[in-house]
């Protein structure tokens, strides 16, 4: 027993260096994962942050201008706009998070099996796909919303999450079936068939960790789509309802009725929503770049 | 190449189809039909009876297979039906709005594709400079600003500077072209600019990767001016991913201009959907996504056409 065993560095060292390199190569994407971070550490202890409560009315201060105890001035009910930002950023985070996953995830799953099987079943999916990348998303959203029975958690109406991940299935089933056909002609695949296992455990085991790199990248950046997509959804009224914090809830009904006398309350809600989805664009872009610069076109 | 049409034309029926029955079945799932909305709406009472009436009246009580092989019947022969809310025919219904949409889609493209050609091509060829990071930064701002947020803060500012608030009624281009454009020309930019932003994008990483091919080299190595190797063998080549773009993100405007059409006060496809959905108008409806499903599948048909145009190596495979 006198190998010699070459020591190997402990692993957080080894992962403190990857992080360094990627910081060192894409400063943008670093920069943005400061932003996506401070975003979360907002949402998360937003009870602590936020210096109002959310849905505190104050009469005798409506559409105050931004100043010393009103960050972001406030709006026509006197509520502070800094604070509703803050308890806004635990909804689009929450709804863009867990929509972008669950259709992701869908999609990678219909897009790995249908390179995978191939032939007939490959056809129908393919069918599938096309049918729901054709069927206006808005429609989409606005049945989805209303067939299934409501149920809100934490003020969030978790068919608005399903509508949301429903249009992001076909999208990524398209790309990661492009990734896992050229995976499926590797000799571990065929080796994996020979030796008898299961085609799940093919599919999990062996397909899904090689097209890991397209999955992540198609995940952070349909994040900041489900973040705008909730936002506009907000807007029209079809999203997250009154009086749940949403960003895209602050600048609807009679927002656009203040112009003139509080441009803040349109400014800073806006801001709020192209900065956090700037900053997954842009960490999606970089982890890109980092994982596999082949990607770009996606 | 005849073969290759005909096969990619035949291939757009049972998407079409498959549309067709989704949406169907969906709003029929839904509680709830556009008679409910109709009489009970206002909480006016209102006896089963008299519903049951309208229901028949619409058609609504017969089987959903033969609503359904009604409705295919009706598709076939390009008759829509009437809208279940205003009785108007759906054609009629959708046609002033089409054209409010399309001409926003248009202007939206023009602008779009005039901007984004010089801008993606520059940072490609610019490639690591800072404008290259100025191009990328510009470009990820179009995809992350919301339009109608985009659309606000041009309304807002529009409102500051001119007094200007967007017209209450439509005028046609054929009526006042002048009117026509100051009033349609900022919503094309609202959401021209993330239109702007994906294909110029497309374009940069389409034009890096040909510069790399063999046949830009020979260019170069037999002497070519290098403004020639760019626009002739290099641009024309990268130019073609970015069809496809500027195809998808059309058909995605004729039907998803809603949120923009409510900033601008606009009375187009859009607002005709969310209307028509609030008002369970099953007609309307369906006629609006087969409308928007078509649209995607046809422009993407054209794409894909343009595409063995250019490429014949897509022709003969």
């Amino acid at each position: 027993m006198s190998v010699a065993i070459l020591p190997s560095p402990p692993l957080p060292a080894r992962r403190r260096t990857a992080i360094l390199d990627f910081c060192r190569q894409q400063p943008l994407g670093a920069v943005s994962f400061v932003v996506i971070f401070v975003m979360m550490f907002a949402g998360i202890f937003a009870e602590r942050v936020a210096p109002y409560h959310p849905l505190d009315i104050d009469f005798a201060g409506i559409l105050t201008a931004p100043n010393w105890q009103h960050w972001g001035g406030t709006d026509a009910f006197g509520r502070d706009i800094f604070s509703r930002i803050i308890y806004g950023s635990r909804t689009a985070l929450v709804i863009g998070f867990t929509s972008s996953f669950i259709g992701s995830t869908l999609g990678a799953v219909l897009g790995i099996a249908s390179a995978y099987f191939g032939g007939k079943i490959d056809d129908w999916i393919q069918r599938f796909v096309d049918i729901l990348l054709a069927f206006p998303i808005i429609v989409l959203a606005l049945v989805v919303v209303a067939a299934l029975r409501k149920s809100v958690i934490l003020g969030i109406d978790v068919n608005l999450i399903y509508a949301i991940a429903i249009p992001i299935v076909p999208r990524v089933a398209r790309v990661v079936r492009a990734a896992a056909l050229s995976v499926r002609t590797m000799p571990y695949v065929d080796a994996a068939r020979a030796a008898g296992y299961s085609n799940s455990r093919i599919i999990f085991r062996h397909m899904a960790p090689n097209v890991v790199a397209p999955y992540l990248i198609m995940l952070t950046a349909f994040i900041a789509q489900a973040i705008l997509a909730e936002a506009s959804l907000s807007f029209l009224g079809l999203g997250v309802q009154e009086p749940t914090a949403a960003w895209g809830l602050m600048l609807s009904g009679n927002a656009a009725d203040f112009y003139r006398e509080a441009p803040w309350m349109i400014l800073f809600p806006g801001i709020a929503i192209s900065l956090s989805v700037f900053a997954f664009n842009l960490f999606g872009d970089s982890l890109r770049d980092a994982l596999d610069p082949r990607l770009r076109s996606l | 190449m005849l073969r290759y049409t005909i096969n990619r034309t035949l291939m757009m029926i049972p998407t079409l189809i498959g549309v067709a029955v989704l949406v169907f079945f969906m709003l029929r799932v839904v509680p709830g039909d556009v008679v409910e909305v109709k009489l009970r709406g206002d909480g006016g009472s209102v006896t089963q009876e008299t519903i049951e009436i309208e229901r028949k009246r619409l058609g609504l009580d017969k089987p959903l297979l033969n609503q359904f092989g009604d409705w295919m019947v009706g598709v076939a022969t390009l008759d829509l039906g009437k809208s279940m809310w205003t009785e108007r025919p759906v054609i009629e219904e959708i046609g002033t709005r089409l054209e409010l949409s399309l001409e926003v889609a248009i202007l939206a493209t023009i602008f779009a594709v005039l901007l984004a050609i010089p801008l993606g091509t520059t940072a490609a060829l610019m490639r690591g400079t800072w404008i290259d990071y100025v191009v990328r930064i510009a470009t990820i701002g179009g995809l992350s600003i919301p339009s109608f947020w985009f659309g606000m803060l041009i309304s807002m500012f529009l409102l500051g500077l001119f007094n200007w608030l967007p017209p209450i009624t439509f005028t046609p281009i054929y009526v006042d072209p002048l009117a026509n454009l100051t009033q349609l020309i900022w919503p094309a930019l609202a959401v021209g600019y993330r239109y702007c932003a994906v294909v110029a994008r497309m374009i940069r990483s389409s034009l890096l990767e040909v510069l790399n091919e063999d046949y830009i080299r020979t260019a170069r190595a037999k002497g070519v001016f290098e403004k020639v190797v760019i626009s002739r063998h290099a641009l024309r080549n990268a130019l073609l991913p970015a069809i496809t773009v500027i195809g998808v993100e059309f058909a995605f405007l004729i039907g998803g201009l809603v949120v923009t059409e409510q900033v601008f006060n606009l009375n187009g496809i859009g607002m005709l959907f969310v209307q028509s959905v609030s008002r369970n108008d099953f007609t309307l409806i369906q006629a609006l996504v087969m409308l928007v499903a078509s649209a995607y599948v046809v422009i993407n048909l054209v794409v894909d056409l343009l595409y063995a145009v250019f490429d014949p190596r897509i022709r003969y495979s």
